[in-house]
């Protein structure tokens, strides 16, 4: 009799904490899909082609677009990937095949700090090197803020990557009579290059989306540029703009652009994912 | 047969057994010697010689430090932190522990197989083809050709991967995959193969295979193999090695091993009293 009434009430406990979890894993996506519908609903119908083709009218000018935003934001993160990609690629390697040593948890910590560091003090560095001294704001030193924050996500992600890769694939590669360095070069990188290319994209998808670090950088800019030393637009600080302004026009249009980051970034997460289980499937054979 | 492999007379010391010495050109000459991971002796005072082209098995039961061992003859314990080697290991004469010894060139020579194949991710051709060209080998695209197709015929897989070689070699079978490994090790021209239980994630008829196979190479090589199977050990192979808590016990004809051991520890490893 008593037993029952325990498995009854074990029952009812059980379901309970179920539905609660249930319940947290709604509360959790709702803003997620909350954000997705009202991106969606309010920035297709500003998604014309002339979105992608204009600069921005004068005020009260019907029309125009974010062409130079666009072409703004390409620039700033292909300038970053250049500055991140090498360095991020080759600590990562280091991280990875030093990982005991010393210097190799300094970096990583250093890394780790780096990577939380709120993205408004990377802009404010930037500003303080590669601003000051020049006495204006350009392309170039938000491209920096830009790879400085890039750095530790790719060399943090190479590094997990590599270490993903099977040691037999090391040992059989020494036992040919490879170099340490030669087996990493040929062997090692090449089987983890579909991660660590997720990784950059990743890491490019999370920087496209900056808007601080670029507040006092690469500024904004009314106009198309396509200069590195001149200040340039990109999405997110127009994206700001538009969205601080009184005007409807504009509101329109910053919806449009939020919705074009987060395609960018939806995208990039989702090849991501695809790649990196190919990696798993390879380390499980 | 006799001539290639006569008795091999019983050393009673129990710590350096059985060694045959023939009085000619021996391939392998351990010395003494005892390997540490840190602190922990994982090897006890070993010595063996071997002869070329003989196939020597190394049995034991998990963890007695055979595979240990013979990852020391091609310094695969290296790269492992900590490991520490004592004694000596000469090789065609040469200290391969001894100052200015290049490993990368000692690696070439004394090739290697391992437990679970480990081929690259990469086409059949460009697997066989690595060693080749990363030691710069060969100095034409034909002449690479030729070699891969040699190491693959070698390697009795040959007419399987012809039509595919440009196919990655992980869509291959477990066995095809480890006889590509074989075939891979062979591309580099070594003298001695060390294989660490190479049949051991296989099925029974890929088994077979690399068992003939290693018959048909030891024409031309000089094969220590490590393996759990003690068929395969009687089968495959001239002299055996007992090791046995990282001492090596008994070492002598295979025949003699698995028939008449003179160490009782052999026997009761043999008969399963244990291991």
């Amino acid at each position: 009799m008593t037993s029952q009434r325990t498995v009854a009430a074990r029952k009812v406990l059980s379901s309970l904490f179920v539905g609660a979890c249930a319940l947290s894993v709604i509360v959790a996506l709702v803003p997620l899909a909350f954000i997705l519908f009202f991106v969606v609903s309010q920035g297709f119908q500003s998604l014309t082609l002339d979105f992608f083709l204009n600069d921005p009218r004068p005020v009260g000018e019907a029309g125009g677009g974010m062409r130079n935003a666009i072409v703004g934001t390409l620039m700033l993160t292909g300038l970053a990937a250049t500055i991140a990609v090498p360095i991020g690629v080759l600590s990562g390697v280091y991280l990875s095949e030093y990982r005991g040593t010393r210097f190799a948890s300094v970096v990583r910590f250093a890394a780790d700090t780096l990577n939380g560091v709120p993205s408004i003090v990377i802009g404010v560095f930037a500003y303080g090197v590669a601003v000051l001294p020049f006495k204006h704001f350009s392309a170039l030193a938000g491209g920096l803020a830009l790879g400085i924050m890039m750095i530790p996500i790719i060399a943090r992600t190479t590094e997990e990557l590599l270490l993903l890769v099977p040691n037999a694939l090391r040992e059989g590669a020494l036992a040919l009579g490879a170099t340490r360095a030669r087996a990493v070069a040929t062997v090692i990188v090449p089987a983890a290059l579909p991660g660590i290319i997720t990784g950059i994209v990743l890491a490019l998808a999370r920087v496209a989306g900056e808007t601080a670090p670029l507040l006092f950088t690469s500024f904004n800019n009314r106009f198309f540029s396509s200069s590195f030393t001149e200040p340039i637009s990109s999405v997110t600080v127009q994206l700001f703009t538009y969205a601080i302004s009184p005007y409807e026009d504009w509101h329109r249009q910053a919806w449009a652009g939020a919705l074009v980051l987060v395609t960018i970034v939806l995208v990039c997460s989702v090849a991501a994912r695809l790649a990196t289980a190919r990696l798993t499937q390879l380390r499980e054979q | 047969m006799d001539t290639l492999n006569p008795p091999l007379l019983s050393v009673p010391r129990p710590s350096t057994p059985a060694a045959p010495d023939l009085g000619r050109q021996l391939k392998i000459d351990v010395e003494r010697l005892s390997f540490f991971y840190g602190a922990k002796r994982a090897l006890e005072d070993i010595s063996i010689r071997i002869q070329p082209n003989v196939v020597t098995a190394f049995i034991g039961p998990s963890g007695c430090g055979k595979s240990t061992f013979l990852r020391t003859l091609n310094r695969m314990n290296d790269i492992i932190a900590g490991a520490r080697v004592e004694g000596q290991v000469l090789i065609d004469g040469h200290d391969i522990y001894g100052p200015g010894v290049d490993v990368v060139a000692l690696r070439r020579k004394v090739g290697m197989v391992f437990q679970k194949s480990n081929p690259f991710p990469k086409s059949v051709f460009d697997n066989v083809a690595y060693g080749l060209r990363i030691n710069r080998m060969v100095s034409s695209r034909s002449e690479l050709a030729g070699r891969v197709e040699e190491s693959l015929k070698q390697a009795a897989i040959w007419d399987e991967v012809k039509d595919r070689l440009q196919e990655s070699a992980l869509a291959m079978s477990g066995g095809q995959q480890q006889r590509l490994c074989i075939a891979r090790t062979l591309a580099v021209r070594p003298d001695i193969i060390l294989m660490d239980e190479p049949a051991s994630a296989l099925d029974p008829i890929a088994t077979q295979r690399i068992e003939e196979l290693i018959y048909n190479l030891k024409k031309t090589y000089t094969i220590v193999i490590v393996t759990h199977n003690m068929q395969q050990a009687a089968r495959v192979s001239d002299h055996t090695a007992f090791f046995w808590l990282g001492r090596l016990v008994e070492y002598g004809r295979t025949e003699t091993i698995f028939t008449a051991p003179s160490e009782k520890l052999t026997e009761d490893y043999l008969t399963g009293r244990f291991g």
